[in-house]
């Protein structure tokens, strides 16, 4: 069975070639697409229940139905390229290896929603996909894929690609749209969601890279196909960025409830130096981590990963030996994380900034009595009380670490 | 009972929810924050301004919601029906405290030497919440505590949470875009953009609307400890909107105006230009009456005063006196002085006005015309300044503008009988001055440009033989034969206009024309 849906031309030659696409039948389903009733693509893309992979999960046809039909103002779609998540870097192999798949879901989308004017919101340092994807952009408006009257169809789409200046939170999608506005980069309030009040005000949807890649399959082999990958309520396949000490890091497609432990044994090529594995984060640095014993056990799909109380989140899977310090890979994390709140909520502003201080006298050997509770208190004190979730995603490393791995924390503390 | 759908009608036009067990119906489109305020509960809040755009960035509001998973900023969250709201429970303070506690780890607590100290939302939250000690072991963010802004506005950095509401209203009041947010994280502080100073005509109601001292009034900062000024409901006398303020005194100096609402008048703004024009108050007093001898002017008690102007009118012709009101002064003192005009069969009064040189306006709240009380004084039949006074015996009102000055100076009365409050210009060509209090002396009233009547109190003790213009007048009347027996100036009000104070109201009354 041919089972990869999003990297089924990673080995080919040039694969980033608009030739090299077509010959796989890429852009070959679009006559097709549009004579279909755009209400029918958005229902096609809800029957294959795929859900979006930049790391919250949520049903796409859902999404995409959101947006008002009956509302006069344009409709926009943003791609989420703005990966950022520590651990993740699924989106940049889709970028470079193969930008017309992600250029064709783009047009599937677009005609969907009725958008005319695509944007390409790419992270600041991905000089090479954003270069990549250019020259596939170019390549598709040659072809007549984009532009006016698209396969003498009568619908038009212009995608624009915009370059991030470096800041994590903007892969938040209203952050993403703020900056794509030229506004400081700060998530904004919600009600109202972007489907109704997004881009310039107008509904729009926001999907990530990986997401919508997976629609050119969808759309042409069917829902029915795509459900053939994963379990009832993740169905499909998904990008698994595999780092950390492993013996052949990576990114790896594999369907949705998949094995942690065959991923990492058997796909990236089991532990370094035939060390013990310690623990592992399963969707990026903001979900909570696992132990050794949870991880082997776990598959990867949204369900069982909730069962275990973690996420699936972006996929980037994180994978530390014994040797790892875990009081020290948290201030890491929280170092991060600080660093990158936006700084507009109190709550994550100051607790993020309080945290990593807090971890780094620990760290440094400074830790006191009443630390950990003082951090646990953090944790608590900002989850969930703010605009975006950032906040939540230091405290659930925090919580997850002080819980699996305490005996750490407390060696450190003096008395 | 109401049929279902009779309800869902009213419903949609009215949704209904309970706040703290009180049931209350409110507009559609009403956020939990101003329906809390229906029921006279304030949810604690810094970031929330009714005249500025929702930021929900402070997160003080936080409340419960029954149904809702997580608290909710009662600031944002718009009212379904049916709603169940908690504000005072044990949870609803816990969540308050704990967004204190992270507001305040990295502030300064320096509230000692902090100009906001005893206004400040901060230190009042924190009394009300905690009053414990920190629980933060760190290291403080420290930032700068003197950042220039504008020409009225310094920065204490350091003290600064982040509300945005300044940013806010440069962006959506004044219109100027000055301010931003720069950095991230808690690194994050309040900046002009590069190249850009705070330097618009509403630049202080920034420091107005700054809920704790990050940004402080030059003029004011360091001046005085707020808990010793004396807070007293008055108008703004820089031009004719009116603007309804503050005056705030303590040992007989005004220090600062604070914009006091008026929606119908001023919003909750005042200009730059207004708010600090308080100083001729402070500056170049008159507390005894002088006297223009052929030894140059000196001072004279106000007895001697009195009789040497009584003397003078008394052997004067009506038609060879003009009286001068001024549309800088009350209603009342205008009022009194055209009283005396009647009493003496006076027929010309003229009024004088203040004049600046390309006065500053806007189509906001400043006014080119620089008087408060033009609307008055041309009401009580007053004629604009004309000049010719060659040969006449006057008695004049200040502010008396340059260019009418000059006017004087050419055609020059043969006596002039001056009321001022300060040295100044106008002096030189009296014959005989009057130390008169100013408006934050005296209760009186001035009618805006919109013909409104709007009062102001009286705040500072009058010093010397310094005495209301109405008050001389009516003395010099008296000296004359005139017993008025006007014991305040509530009885010119009623005399002239047949109002009383009480009428006007705090927000003012719009009359008749």
């Amino acid at each position: 069975m041919e089972n990869k849906v999003l990297t089924k031309n990673f080995g080919l030659k040039d694969s980033h070639l608009l030739s090299v696409y077509e010959s796989t039948g890429g852009y070959q389903n679009l006559k097709k697409i549009f004579a279909m009733q755009p209400v029918d693509v958005i229902e096609e893309v809800k029957n294959s229940g795929l859900r979006g992979r930049g790391g919250a999960g949520f049903p796409t046809g859902l999404k995409w139905s959101f947006v008002p039909k009956d509302s006069p103002k344009p409709k926009y779609l943003c791609v989420n390229a703005d990966e950022s998540e520590p651990g993740t870097f699924k989106d940049r192999y889709l970028l470079e290896l193969d930008p017309h798949r992600l250029v064709e879901g783009m047009i599937i989308c677009s005609y969907a929603i009725s958008c005319h004017n695509a944007y390409v919101y790419i992270r600041g340092e991905f000089v090479y996909p954003k270069v990549q994807l250019e020259k596939a952009i170019e390549e598709a408006y040659q072809k007549g894929y984009l532009g006016k009257n698209i396969l003498g169809s009568g619908y038009d789409l212009e995608i624009t690609v915009h370059r991030g200046a470096g800041a994590y939170i903007c892969g938040e999608e209203t952050a993403l749209l703020n900056s794509l506005e030229g506004k400081r980069g700060m998530p904004r309030l919600k009600p109202p969601f972007p489907a109704v009040v997004g881009l310039f005000s107008c509904p729009t949807v926001v999907n990530n890279v990986e997401t919508i890649s997976a629609l050119p399959y969808i759309l042409d082999q069917g829902a029915e196909a795509y459900r053939q990958f994963g379990t009832e309520k993740s169905p499909g396949t998904k990008l698994f960025s595999v780092s950390g000490h492993v013996n052949r890091p990576g990114v790896f497609e594999v369907p949705l409830a998949y094995s942690l432990k065959k991923l990492i044994m058997e796909d990236a090529g089991g532990i370094k130096d035939g060390k013990a594995l310690k623990a592992v984060i399963p969707g990026g640095s903001s979900v909570p981590v696992l132990t050794a014993e949870e991880a082997l056990e776990v598959n990867l799909d949204y369900e069982s990963l909730q069962e275990k109380g973690t996420m699936l989140g972006s996929g980037g899977v994180i994978v530390m030996d014994e040797t790892v310090c875990m009081v020290k890979a948290l201030t890491n994390l929280a170092h991060f994380y600080s660093h990158e709140s936006c700084g507009q909520c109190s709550p994550c502003r100051e607790g993020t900034g309080w945290a990593h201080k807090l971890l780094q006298r620990i760290s440094g050997g400074e830790g006191r009595a009443g630390d950990i509770e003082e951090l646990q208190k953090i944790a608590d004190n900002m989850a969930g009380k703010t605009i975006c979730v950032l906040a939540d995603a230091l405290a659930m490393p925090i919580w997850s670490y002080l819980k699996k791995f305490r005996n750490e924390f407390e060696s450190l503390i003096k008395d | 009972m109401r049929s279902a759908e009779e309800s869902t009608l009213l419903f949609e036009v009215m949704p209904k929810l309970t706040i703290d067990g009180k049931e209350i119906t409110v507009d559609e489109g009403t956020t939990v924050f101003e329906a809390a305020r229906q029921v006279e509960t304030t949810i604690p809040h810094f970031c929330y301004h009714p005249k500025l755009s929702i930021a929900g960035n402070c997160r003080m509001c936080l409340v419960e919601i029954e149904k809702m998973p997580k608290p909710q900023i009662s600031c944002n969250t718009v009212v379904q029906e049916g709603m169940v709201v908690h504000t005072q429970t044990e949870n609803v303070k816990a969540l308050q405290k704990n967004v204190l506690e992270f507001i305040l780890i990295n502030h300064p607590i320096d509230c000692p030497v902090c100009d906001q100290a005893g206004e400040c939302k901060l230190q009042g939250y924190y009394m009300d919440h905690s009053a414990s000690g920190s629980e933060f072991n760190e290291a403080k963010v420290k930032k700068p505590k003197r950042v220039d802004l504008g020409p009225n506005v310094m920065l204490d950095d350091e003290r600064c949470i982040l509300c945005t509401r300044c940013v806010r209203f440069c962006d959506e009041i004044s219109q100027t875009g000055e301010l931003c947010v720069t950095n991230r994280g808690d690194r994050s502080t309040l900046r002009t953009f590069p190249g850009k100073k705070l330097e618009n005509k509403y630049s202080l109601n920034t420091v107005d609307i700054c809920p704790v001292g990050a940004l402080t009034s030059k003029p004011f900062r360091f001046q005085q400890r707020v808990w010793f000024l004396k807070s007293v409901p008055s108008i703004c006398t820089g031009c004719a909107t009116g603007c309804n303020i503050y005056v705030d005194h303590n040992d007989g100096k005004v220090f600062r105006y604070k914009t006091r609402e008026n929606e119908e008048v001023n919003q909750c703004w005042t200009c730059d230009e207004g708010r600090l024009s308080y100083t001729f108050i402070n500056e170049a007093r008159l507390i005894r009456p002088l006297l223009k001898t052929e030894n140059g002017i000196e001072e004279i008690n106000k007895k001697q005063a009195v009789l040497t102007i009584v003397e003078k009118l008394k052997s004067e012709a009506a038609d060879n006196m003009v009286f001068i009101g001024s549309a800088y002064e009350s209603n009342e003192n205008n009022a009194a002085l055209k009283k005396l005009a009647d009493a003496l069969g006076v027929k010309r009064l003229e009024y004088a006005y203040h004049e600046v040189e390309n006065p500053s306006s806007d189509d906001f709240l400043i006014k080119a015309d620089k008087n408060p009380n033009r609307a008055g004084v041309k009401k009580l039949s007053y004629a604009e300044f004309s000049g010719e006074l060659s040969g006449k015996t006057v008695i004049a009102m200040e502010k008396i503008g340059t260019s009418q000055l000059e006017k004087i100076r050419l055609k020059k009365p043969q006596y002039l009988i001056l009321l001022s409050s300060q040295r100044s210009p106008a002096c030189e060509l009296a014959d005989v001055i009057l130390p008169v209090s100013t408006f934050a002396e005296q209760k009186g009233s001035f009618i805006n440009f919109q013909n409104r009547i709007q009062k102001f109190e009286s705040a500072l003790e009058v010093k010397g033989e310094m005495q209301s213009a109405w008050q001389y007048l009516q003395e010099i009347a008296e000296g004359l034969g005139h017993a008025w027996n006007i014991v305040s100036s509530d009885k010119l009000l009623q005399e002239f206009f047949n109002l009383n104070y009480e009428a006007i109201g705090e927000q003012g009354k719009v009359i008749e024309n």
